[in-house]
């Protein structure tokens, strides 16, 4: 993808984040990404029923990869069961560490590709992927 | 100034972190390395020459920060791995034992994590209260909230001499003076104070102080205790084990050893002490005031340069040490670092282990500059450059 698509993907989805809200719902359930990190500190929350993500939202104060990737990640997993969001995510975090995967899932999330170019990122682009996964794994 | 005792200045690095840890000097490197080339030998264990010669560079290393700190004795000085680990030492080794339910303890939110989490375990083990003293609208600590503070319970007074964000260095001579009028204990972390200021632990009349090697030129993995003798001889050691007794019979009698040795079980990191010792000597060869001062001025000029950018916000314009907090309007401050990473640039983006500042900040992460006196006009004139052109921020990170 074009470095400059790419920053403006990236730019877009922290500047305009159309996912970045509290929701405080009872069918909610909120996780907090400060327990990994000393700085990015992210609340995501996530209605998942019957096996399916209803949606997702997130707020808090964090870098510009960490912001941009949650709000992208977060669009591509509404709707989704929660075997398909685990697909997704895993795929996600080998592109990361530039394991194998499947491109065909990640769509916008391509703009990452080539995060592990910046070690000090990895932790930034992979923060919510993580929080999400490991709720997902739980419930 | 003395940028050629460092090897790693060649670099081409500007390095703005040093509230982090500082650079080590060659001096401090060399005398490592002679440890291991000339001289490896455990310390007050073997009869042979070379463990004699370390025998004494280990305690001519108690010897100097002595002097430097200028305790009284030099039992008064452990050796320790650093600032986090003295504090415990003496907050679960002494504190825990001397201080009873109700008691209070007053800190401050400006403080580094190491002298706020382990007294809130205290609070949660036996039934201590945690308090604070107010800062003013600077953030800093004064006298009279001090006053405020106090109560009848108020057992000991816990403060950073230097803070690690906002910078400020507080009056702990005066502060010392009224928590002694009150049967208080003055507890000081100088883990940002004793690579650029004077401390004198007797003129300040401190009970119990701790600092870091690492931030002081020294190795990592190193720091002090320092304590009053008649104090830290009641302190109860973390290691039991060698080194530290003085006999032992098979039914189980003990004795210990005196302090410091008492409250330093195991084998100490040798290595690490000496270039401690190294350290120090440095230190003094260029002379802390003179030190002092010019981190002053350069600071001075670094907070002009800022002003100058309508687009910078400083948040600690007027203290007088060598730490500077801002934030580029708009900006994430991680991506403000990441950014200066690309022109070498190193510096911090976060809220530098003082996560209940942001209360009183009323924002979490800032970047922080902390000088040293290796910096330079001519870097913070780059720096100054680069933040210039910060408008193309985003098409330089992503």
């Amino acid at each position: 993808m074009d470095r400059n698509l790419k920053r403006s993907i990236i730019l877009d989805n922290y500047q305009n984040a159309n996912k970045k809200y509290i929701s405080d719902g009872e069918e909610f359930t909120k996780i907090n990404t400060r327990n990994v990190s000393c700085i990015d500190n992210l609340d995501i929350y996530i209605d998942l029923e019957d096996n399916i993500i209803k949606d997702i939202s997130f707020e808090g104060e964090a870098c510009v990869i960490s912001i941009s990737s949650t709000n992208i990640l977060i669009n591509l997993l509404i709707g989704k069961s929660k075997e398909d969001a685990l697909y997704l995510i895993d795929n996600y975090l080998k592109m990361i560490n530039e394991e194998e995967y499947d491109k065909e899932v990640l769509k916008e999330l391509l703009v990452f590709d080539d995060t592990s170019k910046q070690p000090s990122r990895i932790k930034c682009a992979t923060l919510t992927a993580n929080g999400i996964k490991k709720f997902l794994e739980n419930n | 100034m003395n940028r050629d005792d460092f090897e790693i200045l060649k670099k081409n690095i500007i390095y703005f972190d040093n509230g982090a840890t500082t650079l080590k000097p060659n001096v401090v490197r060399d005398s490592i390395l002679k440890y291991y080339d000339e001289y490896t030998a455990n310390a007050h264990r073997g009869d042979y020459k070379t463990s004699a010669i370390v025998d004494n560079l280990y305690e001519e290393a108690r010897e100097k920060v002595c002097k430097f700190i200028n305790a009284k004795e030099k039992s008064e000085i452990v050796f320790t791995s650093g600032t986090t680990n003295s504090m415990n030492m003496i907050i679960f080794g002494y504190f825990k034992n001397y201080l009873k339910e109700g008691d209070e303890v007053l800190i401050t939110l400006s403080e580094h994590a190491s002298n706020i989490v382990p007294w809130f375990m205290l609070e949660k083990e036996i039934g201590i209260k945690v308090n604070y003293i107010d800062l003013d609208d600077k953030h800093e600590v004064s006298i009279d909230n001090v006053k405020k503070a106090i109560t009848d319970k108020t057992k000991v007074i816990s403060i950073a001499m230097t803070t690690n964000v906002v910078g400020d260095t507080r009056p702990i001579k005066e502060i010392s003076k009224i928590a002694h009028d009150n049967n208080i204990l003055m507890v000081v972390d100088a883990a940002q104070a004793v690579a650029h200021n004077k401390v004198d632990v007797q003129d300040m009349d401190i009970d119990f102080m701790a600092f870091s090697g690492h931030k002081m030129y020294g190795p990592t993995g190193t720091g002090v205790l320092y304590g009053k003798f008649d104090l830290l001889d009641k302190v109860t050691p973390f290691n039991y084990g060698g080194g530290m007794n003085a006999m032992f019979t098979k039914n189980g009698y003990v004795e210990l050893r005196e302090i410091p040795t008492r409250l330093e079980g195991g084998t100490p990191n040798i290595e690490g002490v000496l270039g401690l010792s190294e350290a120090i000597s440095y230190i003094e060869d260029i002379g802390i005031d003179k030190i002092n001062k010019y981190e002053k001025e350069l600071r001075k000029y670094l907070i002009s340069e800022l002003d100058k950018l309508d687009f910078i916000d400083v948040y600690n314009k007027e203290v007088d040490t060598n730490i500077v907090a801002f934030n580029i309007k708009g900006v994430f401050a991680q991506d403000t670092a990441v950014y200066l990473d690309k022109y070498n640039i190193c510096v911090r983006a976060g809220n530098h282990c003082a996560k209940i500042l942001d209360n009183e900040l009323n924002i979490s992460n800032t970047v922080r500059i902390s000088l040293s006196f290796y910096n330079n006009k001519e870097e913070i004139d780059l720096l100054i450059n680069v933040l210039k052109n910060s408008e193309n921020i985003w098409k330089e990170i992503l």
